[in-house]
């Protein structure tokens, strides 16, 4: 099997924390090896403490011995460290769409400092910071002044 | 004892300590956005904890993994700072020790980014990132406190005068600290001191905050002498692998 089908097989992976994205959209995913009958996993953590990551491995472990391989290896690469610029677009439009703000795109210059933000569910541009972390950490909670609805937006890391 | 283990080694004890300090607020915070907040910043030097942890055991290379440098040593063991350790205390003591420790780990971690060590290298490159989250909300916190009713800020002000004086320590060199630094594993300590005095000087200034007088530094646990508060903490926090010896989740 090539790395392209491993990563296939691999879609059916998806982040506990927003379910509706998987692995691949959220750029956690970097590389699949098969060697005989042995498959080597690699991904790089969205954050330092994310209790995601640990849920993220047993499942793809899981994913890939039901696929018939007997043998998973699952490692961790911290370098380069992942950043929001590593979702998809695709990854962007599923986090729209389940009422999360999308981040900005920051490039790696200042990338705390908040762009434009838009609300999720009318588009809005007049949105208010209520906290700077939201439900987890990777996200801030703001409310959008024109349709008052309260909503996550994604930091960029 | 091997210095690259020893220097690791006391970064993860900070972070596991000061996570462990956060986590009590859980629940307890003065507001729910507060309260999310303040878990999600304990989960951040948790996490950076375990990465931390888990490079300093194979820098010592006797098979020690996170959980047993975490769960499995005594007091005299952590080398964490003793500004780590302190009590929660009300909520003004809690936030003033976050900011200036948060900016402490700012300037640490922005310079750790190009440490010889390419691990402890990419760890820095994830902490800073969350670190630059944690300074930010920390020290609108102080600004907001210190320059706000008149209780705020008396209480803002004892907290400065109860935490300072343990503030030398993060700025102390021995011979590990040496050894890091001329090999390039971590800064210069007295570099950072003056980039974090800078910093803190002038939020406090802008919080309308007094700095304290030169004070009587408090140290000892980067030499694994600790406060009373310590073993309170490590019996909560070592409580179930003690007496559940390899539980696992
Ligand atoms: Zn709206």
């Amino acid at each position: 099997m090539s790395e392209t089908e491993i990563l296939r097989l691999l879609e059916c992976v998806h982040d506990p924390e927003i379910p509706a994205l998987s692995i691949e959209d959220l750029g956690v995913l970097r590389s699949a090896r098969v060697t005989d009958n042995a498959v080597e996993v690699v991904i790089t953590p969205t954050y330092s403490g994310c209790p995601a990551m640990d849920v993220i491995e047993a499942d793809i472990v899981e994913c890939l011995n039901s696929n018939g391989f007997r043998d998973v290896l699952v490692t961790t690469r911290l370098a380069p460290a992942w950043t929001t610029e590593w979702l998809t677009e695709k990854g962007r439009e599923i986090l729209k769409k389940s009422g999360i703000a999308p981040p900005s795109r920051c490039g790696n210059a200042d990338f705390s400092v908040n762009k434009i933000i838009e609300c999720p569910m009318c588009d809005s541009k007049s949105v208010e910071l209520l906290s700077q972390f939201g439900t987890t950490a990777c996200k801030a909670l703001y409310r959008c002044q024109k349709c008052l609805e309260p909503f996550d937006y994604f930091k960029c890391h | 004892m091997n210095k690259h283990f020893q220097y690791v080694l006391r970064m993860g004890d900070n972070a596991l300590i000061l996570g462990q300090r956060m986590s009590e607020w859980c629940g307890h915070s003065p507001f729910l956005e507060e309260d999310i907040a303040m878990a999600n910043c304990a989960l951040d030097h948790v996490g950076r904890a375990r990465m931390l942890l888990t490079h300093a055991g194979t820098l010592e290379d006797k098979g020690r993994t996170e959980d047993d440098l975490a769960f499995l040593r005594d007091e005299r063991e952590f080398f964490n700072f003793l500004i780590c350790e302190l009590p929660i205390g009300d909520y003004a003591f809690t936030l003033m020790r976050q900011y200036l420790l948060d900016a402490y780990h700012f300037h640490l971690y922005s310079r750790l980014q190009k440490s010889s060590d390419s691990v402890l290298a990419a760890i820095a490159a994830k902490a800073i990132k969350e670190t630059t989250y944690h300074v930010r909300r920390s020290g609108d916190w102080v600004v907001k406190l210190g320059d706000g009713s008149d209780e705020s800020h008396r209480r803002m002000q004892d907290a400065l005068e109860e935490v300072w004086g343990y503030t030398g320590e993060l700025f102390a060199v021995d011979e590990v600290d040496d050894y890091a630094s001329r090999k390039e594993i971590g800064p210069d300590p007295e570099a950072l001191r003056l980039d974090w005095e800078r910093d803190v000087f002038d939020k406090l200034r802008t919080a309308t905050l007094s700095i304290p007088d030169e004070v009587w530094p408090i140290s000892g646990g980067r030499k694994g002498v600790h406060t009373e508060a310590m073993g309170g903490l490590l019996a909560e926090m070592q409580f179930l692998q003690r007496s559940h010896p390899g539980l696992n989740w």
